[in-house]
Order: structure tokens, then sequence, then C-alpha cells
């Protein structure tokens, strides 16, 4: 066998020399980038996005005022002049509580989303490339987590990790949290993964991987994770609010983040019970929440469009 | 003749039919290759031929080792293929590659056409060092009548014949001595089908293939092949090359087949005898006893249900023919 394919093109009804641009460098996710940069609905999420996180790294850049500082005799004051979103119960100042409860809300959030979306997506490309007895066990002991009742799994999980009465640190607490959501989480997210890797592997171009010698993980990773990718991204940019919000039944049982840690979470489940009399106390929290919700789901809308070269 | 680069014995392929969920029984097995015996040499294009089921792609995955075989060998250039694992099997497919059927699923949508073809390079680093294989996917695209300027388009962009041309590009990569065709031109456009085929044929003498050629029509695979095997029900009914088939077919079914083809000739038109098979093709799951074709045969007679016709040239054949009746049989009108 020779080194060069052929010398002249008698085929092709062009001329030699093929000349591509030295930027040619290419591939999906350089590709997607690309179109990303042009799409006003990235552009507004992102933005939004970047604002959220340097709210939750700094957010005395936010506000001077002490979110726990309680001023008891203007419990429940309407938004004003002094405090933007009003006071709450105890005479906290809304915004600043909002300010200092991103952090662990986007936390936990983003956290919990991105491990429930990486195990379940590990577990359901393994489970449609290998099928058979794979597949079924894990596809067992996914059921197993997923026929545990979320409260019952988390009440079990937190309390057994930390004993009652313990002082528990912010970090472990939020850590303990996250892993509580993902453990309780990951089989949705397997079973959208799954039935998409299930269908993805039958197909030819799969076939044809395996024809040249491609290992699973190259088959796996390369040419099944791109196509599958879409229904769990969006999957979970929108768990994103779902895991927001379970942060905050924890908290509600006592289990979950407590004082002085603010949460967005926390302070919807605090006012729960006087919604009638301070409603401002509700909507601010439950506005940054929607607000950060709908960033990550255009985000994960942008993204999967984009990783859809057929839709350029 | 030289060796055979590629030789198939009584290679068996039987698809288990289980039942139940948590304790899977077999209930049958789908007999989709049963007992397929062949030689193909080097430079030399072997069609296999047979209607929809008759396990023609399944012999192509076993081919390829992407189907573990039921039983039966091949040995390729000399080397028994079943055995290789590992290094040798990676080492293997760089000499024995496939076309697929469906331009449409074989291409990942989402990979640019030059991480396609360039794919076997990076699967096999050592064909071609790093800087080196940009430039070897542009001479593939030309190769197949591409533009290389398109490397950076997506599989969508381009038309169904351009994407087989893509997918023939990818097989050509690592410079193979055997081509599986698992029907690479069913999908396209006739007029397409033929650009196709004539590649596919200017390759073969460019490079030296050799091809597998799955086709379910005779017409398609006449101008390729040097030798024609047909099959049905996952057998080989008849063997033989390319003239013997097309001019002095013996076994009714390939009389059929060639009756089926289409006529270029207008003058001819009418003139060829129509042979029509009545029923379909019996399940795979439950063969018939004794000659496989007797069901739909118009020459069946009891001996056909007692015993498997062996496919053997005899005096009234003179190539391996699976029937007990074999007769030449003038099908298409000679011009």
């Amino acid at each position: 066998m020779t080194d060069t394919l052929r010398q002249e093109p008698s085929l092709a009804g062009h001329d030699e020399g093929a000349v591509v641009s030295p930027e040619a460098e290419s591939g999906l996710w350089s590709d997607a980038w690309k179109q990303l940069r042009r799409r006003p609905l990235f552009i507004i999420s992102g933005v939004v996005i970047i604002v959220l996180l340097v709210m939750a790294l700094f957010p005395s850049l936010f506000t001077s005022v002490d979110p726990t500082f309680q001023v008891l005799d203007r419990s429940g004051e309407a938004p004003n002049a002094s405090s933007w979103f009003g006071r709450d119960l105890f005479g906290r100042d809304v915004y600043a509580r909002a300010i200092y409860g991103a952090g662990p809300s986007l936390a936990v959030g983003l956290l919990a989303s991105l491990g429930t979306v990486v195990v379940g997506s590990l577990a359901g490309l393994t489970m449609g490339y290998f099928r058979g007895l794979t597949d079924s066990v894990l596809s067992r002991i996914g059921e197993i987590f997923a026929g545990i009742p979320f409260v019952l799994g988390g009440i079990v999980i937190l309390t057994s990790l930390n004993k009652p009465g313990e002082i528990v640190g912010s970090t472990r607490l939020i850590v303990q949290v996250v892993l509580t959501i993902v453990l309780l989480s990951w089989p949705l997210a397997m079973r959208i993964m799954r039935a998409a890797a299930l269908a993805s592997s039958q197909q030819d171009y799969v076939k044809a991987a395996r024809a040249l010698g491609a290992g699973p993980l190259r088959i796996m990773f390369r040419h099944m994770l791109p196509n599958c990718l879409a229904p769990v991204l969006v999957y979970g940019t929108i768990q994103l609010g779902v895991f927001i919000g379970a942060e905050a039944t924890l908290s509600y049982l006592g289990i979950g983040l407590k004082d002085p840690v603010v949460s967005w979470g926390v302070m919807i489940s605090e006012v729960q019970a006087r919604i009638i009399q301070m409603p401002h106390a509700l909507f601010f929290p439950a506005a940054f929440l929607v607000v950060t919700v709908l960033a990550f789901v255009m985000m994960g809308d942008a993204l999967r469009d984009a990783l859809d070269p057929r839709g350029r | 003749m030289s060796d055979p680069i590629l030789s198939v014995r009584d290679l068996v392929k039987h698809f288990p039919i289980t039942q139940g969920v948590l304790f899977k029984k077999t209930i049958g097995q789908v007999h989709a290759v049963d007992g397929v015996s062949f030689d193909l040499h080097p430079g030399e294009t072997l069609g296999v031929v047979g209607e929809s089921g008759c396990g023609k792609s399944t012999l192509a995955q076993v081919l390829m080792r992407l189907e573990p075989p039921t039983s039966g060998t091949v040995t390729f250039d000399g080397e028994d293929l079943f055995a290789k694992s590992g290094a040798a099997l990676k080492a293997w497919r760089r000499d024995m590659q496939i076309v697929l059927q469906d331009p449409y699923t074989s291409l990942n949508p989402r990979k640019t056409v030059g991480d396609i073809v360039g794919e076997p390079f990076e699967i096999h680093p050592e064909v071609a060092p790093k800087g080196d294989r940009r430039r070897k996917v542009q001479e593939l695209l030309e190769v197949v009548g591409l533009n290389p300027e398109h490397i950076r388009r997506y599989p969508h962009q381009f038309s169904g014949g351009q994407r087989q041309r893509i997918g023939i590009a990818r097989a050509l990569a690592l410079r193979p001595r055997v081509i599986v065709c698992d029907e690479p031109v069913s999908a396209l456009d006739v007029s397409i089908q033929a650009q196709v085929m004539n590649l596919l044929g200017e390759l073969q003498t460019e490079f030296g293939l050799s091809y597998v050629f799955i086709a379910h029509d005779l017409g398609v695979v006449r101008h390729l092949s040097d030798r024609v095997a047909v099959m049905y029900l996952g057998k080989i009914v008849e063997i033989g090359d390319s003239e013997s088939i097309y001019e002095r077919a013996t076994h009714p079914y390939t009389q059929a087949l060639l009756s089926s083809v289409p006529v270029p000739d207008p003058s001819l038109r009418g003139k060829r005898e129509v042979i029509r098979l009545t029923g379909d093709v019996p399940s795979p799951a439950d063969p018939p006893s004794g000659c496989r074709f007797r069901t739909r045969c118009p020459k069946a007679e009891a001996i056909c249900a007692e015993q498997e016709p062996p496919l053997v040239a005899g005096e009234s054949s003179d190539h391996p023919s699976a029937c007990h009746f074999a007769e030449v049989r003038q099908v298409l009108p000679v011009a």
C-alpha cells in the first residue's frame, strides 16, 4: 500500500490544493459556541446568571445590611424607602436576606442539578450501551432510589448523617443536602438518558464506529452522548428550581439549612403561614427564584439548540 | 487462482426468541444465517442477493464481527477471524470495513464531515500522524468526489448520494482490503445509485479492493459483481460467476429474481418471461422442512419437503445450485 491515496483528483470537479482557512479547527462544541455568542436568549440568560453568581459569591457588594439583624418593632413592614423589599416577621430586611440567600440557594440548585444530571447520564449511557444485565441491574437499583418518598428519604439520610442537636457548619450542610437530593433524584435523569441512549445505540453510526474498532468509551461519549444530551439538559435546567424548593422542604422539617444561613427556600417556607399579612416577604424571594430558574431554562434551551447542527 | 482473502465456512447465526421479563426463556430461534459458505478472492466482488429478511444484513454484521456467530468459521487471509481479540481484532479492522445501507443514519448528525471521515485515524493513530490527518481527510473526500472544502459541514447539509460518499470515504480511510457493502445504494435514487456504483467500481480498480456487495435485486449488482450468491431464508441457494448466474441460472428462485429485473431495452419489453412468486417468505423462526424454497416454488414435489437439496454443481448446472430440479431456463431476453 502506498502512503498517499492519489496524486491528482479525477473524480472531483474542482482543482487541487483544497484551501481551507486555518481557523477552520471545528467541532460540535466550538461551532455551538460560535452560534451561542449571537443568540439574544443566551446573552440575556448569561448576564442574569453572571449577576446571580456575583451576588452569591460577594453578597456584600449588593447590600450593607446584616440579613440576620432583627428589628422586632418593624416586624412585617411593607416595602419602603429604608427597606426596599420590606421586612419579615422578625423585622429582618427582606432585600438583604434575598441577596444573602442567593449563595446557598444557587449552590444547592446548581450542584444538585449537576450531580443528578451527571450521575443519571453516566448510568443511563452505560445502560443504553451495554443493555442486558447491566441495564436490568442498574434499572432495579434506580427503582429502589426512585421508590423512596423524597421527604422520608431526606429525613432518613440527613438525620443519620447528623445527630439531633449537633451543630453543623453551613458548607457541610449544603453538601449533605445536595447529596441527599442527588441520591433521591438521579433515577429520573437516568431514565431520560437511558431512553435516548437505547435509541442512539441502535443507530447505524454506532455500528460504523464499532466496525472501525472504537471502544465503549469513545462510542458512549463521542457518539451517543451528544445525541442524547438534549432531553437531560432540559430536565436538568427545570429541576434546578425544583431542587431549590426541595431544599426549602428540608429546611422546613428542620433537617436542611438553618439560621443563620439564609436561602430563598428558607425564606419562602418561613412566611407561608403569613402570606396575607406580609405578601412582600413571599414575593421577593419567589421572584428571585423564578428569575433564576427562567435564566437557567433559557440557557438550557439555547444550549440544546446550539448543539443540534440541523437547526442552524 | 490466488488464495481467498476471505473464506466463510458453514456460518450460522441464530437469534434466540425469548419470552418473560425476569426469567427469560428461549422459545425459539430465528435462523437468520444458516450454513453459509463462500470464498472471496483479492480484487473480486461477490454480490450477495436476496429479498428482505433473507439474512444478508446479518451476514454482513457477523462478517464485520458486530454480532457474534452461532457457529461456523471465517478465515481472513488465512487467520481465524473469530479467534481474534483485543489488539489483533483492532488491527484486523483496518483491513476490513463496511459501508452501511442508510446514509441518513450511518453518519452521526452532530459530527462534522471532517470528524466523521477523520475518526478512523483517531481510533488507529498509527495510520496517520496527527498533523497529517486533515490533509488525508481532504484527500479522501476528493477521492469519493466530494468538495474537500466541505470538511466543516454537517451530514444534514448533504444529499443522500453525497452522504453515502462520506460513508464510503470513512470506510476507505484505513485503506482496507475488503469492504462489505451492505445495500449501499438501496436508499438512493436510481440516478444516484449508478453514480455510487461507478464510484465503488473505480475505487476497486484503484485500490485493489475486494467487495462483498449485498443488494436486494440482481439488477444492481450485475455490472459490479464477478460472482453472485443468491440467498433465501439464511441459505445460499445458488452461487456462481456473474455470467452463469445471469445467463444460465438453474435455481427457480434465482430465475424468479431475474425475471423481476427491469429490462432497459424498450424493444425487448414484454418479451421476457415473468415468473411470479406467490405467498410470503416463510418465517425464519420456523423454516420449511427440506428445501426452504419449496413453499413458493413452482417446481416443488414431494422430495423437496423431505430432502434438503445440497448446494452442488450437477449435470444440469455448471455451478452450485441447491435445487433437486435444477435446470437452465432463459429468463432474460437476449438482445
